[in-house]
């Protein structure tokens, strides 16, 4: 935890300083730890010279920035009206019936968070996922399950490549 | 000369396997040793063909698609036959790309790059007319560039339609030592990704448009506010602009001009009420993204308080094509009061689905039936959305609209940012204008209590209406709630979901289990 914090602090040091710089500081702890944690609302509301209840009136406010940890894969299903015109009601039920989970929970093993996206600018080849920082498109449900299928645990990751 | 075989890097075209086919393909290449290199364009938007390869030689330029990994071999054995001097006979065939029927019927000025090459290649941009305008701009008074785009009829490609050179006007004739050029990267209409493709494929033209903005109003820096759920286009935007301000066109005394321009993409954080200009200058200042009353105009009193231009992405790319090409030719395009060229995007149920750049004027039924050549599963189009989440569902009867501001405001309809949403016959139209009070619930930023609690009460009335509860009154209520929120709404989020609601309510009554038995 003392490490994470020290990490949030150089951060605000580097962004308070930014104009508008609350935005991309949020998104930068988000990319180190995952998620934004309570315990770095002080600090941050410190170093922005603003009051706790603004960090957290920010912070809530934006969809992108959860405050809880998230599992390994962030996955996202596309709820708008031109992947609905094509069945991701369909593939909606069916994530959250495969993993047994509802959209902001994680998988038990801790791998894959569900979420739902508006739109992912992949419209004129419905119905699009995203999982972390990649996009599919024309995903039906077989797709879905094999996409899931392939991902793999980071701590497996290194494991493969480090042999 | 070595063949260049194109493989777009462009989201779609990736999501749908581009990048392992150009991997493929590269190691079919060599290990067929064929006088041919693999490059990465951007797409040219007929997004049902990607991923789409294409085969450029001195004299030619064809196209096979859509291109999957089981076809590598068979494809390469045509282009092998082409290099030969052979003819070509191949399912994926496409002939030449220019005059593939659904890019040759389009008027393209500002995807005309689009495609074409590798989008962040500076001198591939220059060779296409890239920075002329720019060029053209450095060489006259900010009076003389605002004249330029009021004389053009520009108007904002975001949404409200607003004439882009009153709003320059404004910015140029309020003092102010600092001033900003906003560029709405936000595009979060459901339907719609020109914005997208124009930051994947042709960037340059994004960060010129905004140059030449800054130049006419004085300003000297400039924000993209990207949405986050577009990764792909905020590396190649950061890409691009390190790439620029290395050679020149960014940063300080931008091509010897003694003028600075600084440019900096920020990310938003996946709230589409960000998109609504003022709660996207609210969200550029890191706060909460809620919506400000105007006036104060944000060209008076913008970001951080200073005289702020916020354009579209599209809108600040046609200002650099007016610059290039002229006023007077751009405004030769278009029908009345619009004029130029509309990126009409066309998505959902549909065949034929991508980037259609027209002239404003062609009507609704020639793009989907001419272009989209119907629904992607084979069954009647049933019903269109057009302008994203916030645009009324059009039935038949009105697809002969053409394609202008202001036909479309008659029939209480818009064209927004250009986005068309096809649903075919199975669509539930109840469920889609439920989804319309779902989704102002999901993003209403708070201020106005007609829009924050009268889209979650309107979702429970749709409820009761499908489930036949108290079906008459009900319905009154809906109406009335609808009325409420066109009226007591500060912005378009709460003040036009009911636009979307009662379209479906009109049109397809039967869907609501209202006159369920009536023939038609
Ligand atoms: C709810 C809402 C969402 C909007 N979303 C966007 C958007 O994503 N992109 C955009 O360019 N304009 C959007 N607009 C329109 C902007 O408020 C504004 O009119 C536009 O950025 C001005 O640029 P333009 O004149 O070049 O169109 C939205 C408006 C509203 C009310
Ligand atoms: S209409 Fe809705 S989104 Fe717009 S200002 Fe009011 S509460 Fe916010
Ligand atoms: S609506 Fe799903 S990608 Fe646009």
């Amino acid at each position: 935890m003392n490490a994470k914090n020290n990490n949030v602090d150089q951060l605000i040091e580097q962004y308070k300083t930014l104009p508008g710089g609350l935005l991309p500081l949020l998104h930068a702890i988000k990319h180190a730890l995952g998620y934004i944690p309570e315990s770095t609302v002080g600090s941050i509301a410190k170093g922005f010279n603003l009051s706790r209840a603004e960090v957290h009136g920010v912070i809530s406010f934006y969809h992108d920035f959860n405050t809880q940890p998230v599992g390994h894969h962030r996955v996202q299903i596309c709820r708008a009206e031109a992947c609905q015109s094509m069945g991701s009601r369909q593939i909606e039920s069916h994530a959250k019936q495969s993993l047994g989970i509802e959209y902001g929970e994680t998988t038990s093993d801790g791998m894959v968070t569900l979420e739902p996206v508006y739109c992912l600018g992949n419209c004129a080849c419905s119905p699009s996922i995203r999982i972390n920082d990649d996009i599919y498109a024309r995903v039906d449900k077989s797709r879905f399950d094999q996409l899931i299928s392939e991902l793999n645990m980071p701590e497996l990751d290194k494991v493969e490549t480090s042999s | 000369m070595t063949a260049q075989v194109f493989i777009p890097k462009d989201t779609t075209a990736v999501a749908l396997g581009a990048d392992g086919l150009a991997l493929k393909m590269a190691q079919n290449i060599e290990s067929r040793s064929l006088d041919a290199e693999v490059q990465r364009n951007g797409s040219r938007g007929m997004f049902w063909l990607e991923p789409m390869v294409e085969v450029k030689t001195e004299s030619s330029r064809i196209a096979f698609g859509p291109v999957n990994a089981s076809d590598i071999e068979s494809v390469l054995d045509a282009i092998d036959d082409h290099l030969a001097g052979k003819s070509i006979d191949h399912s994926l065939y496409l002939g030449e790309v220019e005059k593939i029927d659904y890019l040759a019927k389009q008027q393209r000025l500002t995807f005309k790059r689009a495609g074409v090459g590798d989008p962040i290649c500076l001198s591939q941009y220059q060779g296409l007319s890239g920075f002329k305008g720019l060029a053209k701009a450095i060489s006259m008074t900010g009076q003389e560039i605002v004249d330029e785009i009021k004389n053009s009829g520009l108007r904002g490609r975001g949404g409200a339609a607003f004439p882009a050179g009153i709003k320059w006007q404004t910015v140029l004739d309020t003092p102010g030592e600092q001033k900003y050029i906003v560029c709405n990267a936000d595009e979060g209409d459901s339907g719609t990704f020109a914005d997208r493709l124009l930051m994947e494929s042709d960037p340059y033209q994004l960060i010129e448009g905004m140059t030449i903005a800054g130049l006419a109003v004085g300003a000297n820096q400039g924000y993209i506010y990207l949405r986050s759920e577009y990764p792909f286009a905020h590396k190649i935007l950061n890409d691009a602009i390190k790439r620029a301000t290395e050679a020149g066109f960014l940063g300080s005394n931008i091509c010897e001009s003694g003028k600075d321009f600084f440019l900096e993409v920020r990310l938003g954080a996946g709230a589409y009420i960000c998109g609504e200009e003022t709660s996207l200058l609210e969200s550029l200042e890191g706060k909460r993204g809620m919506v400000r009353a105007k006036p104060p105009l944000p060209a008076i009193e913008g970001l951080f308080g200073k005289p702020t231009v916020v354009n579209n992405v599209l809108t600040l790319g046609a200002a650099a094509t007016i610059l290039e090409q002229g006023s007077d030719s751009y405004k030769d395009f278009g029908m009345g009061r619009s004029r130029g060229t509309l990126a009409v995007q066309l998505a959902g149920n549909v065949k034929q689905g991508g980037l259609i750049e027209l002239a404003f004027g062609t009507t609704l039924r020639e793009v989907v039936e001419g272009f989209g050549c119907g629904t992607h599963s084979g069954r009647p189009v049933r019903a269109i959305q057009m302008g994203g989440p916030l645009g009324a569902f059009l039935p038949e009867s009105q697809w002969d609209t053409p394609l202008d501001y202001e036909s479309f405001a008659e029939i209480k309809a818009m064209i927004g940012h250009g986005g068309i949403v096809v649903f075919d016959d199975t669509a539930d139209m109840a469920a889609q204008a439920r989804f319309a009070m779902e989704f102002c619930v999901v993003e209403s930023c708070g201020k106005c209590t007609p829009c924050r609690i009268g889209a979650t009460r309107g979702v429970e009335v749709i409820d009761r209406i499908v489930g036949d509860q108290d079906r008459d009154n009900n319905l009154i209520l809906l109406h009335e709630l609808c009325d409420t929120m066109e009226l007591g709404s500060l912005c378009a989020m709460g003040g036009m979901t009911p636009f979307p609601v009662r379209s479906a309510l009109t049109y397809f009554e039967e869907d609501f289990g209202i006159n369920s038995r009536r023939d038609h």
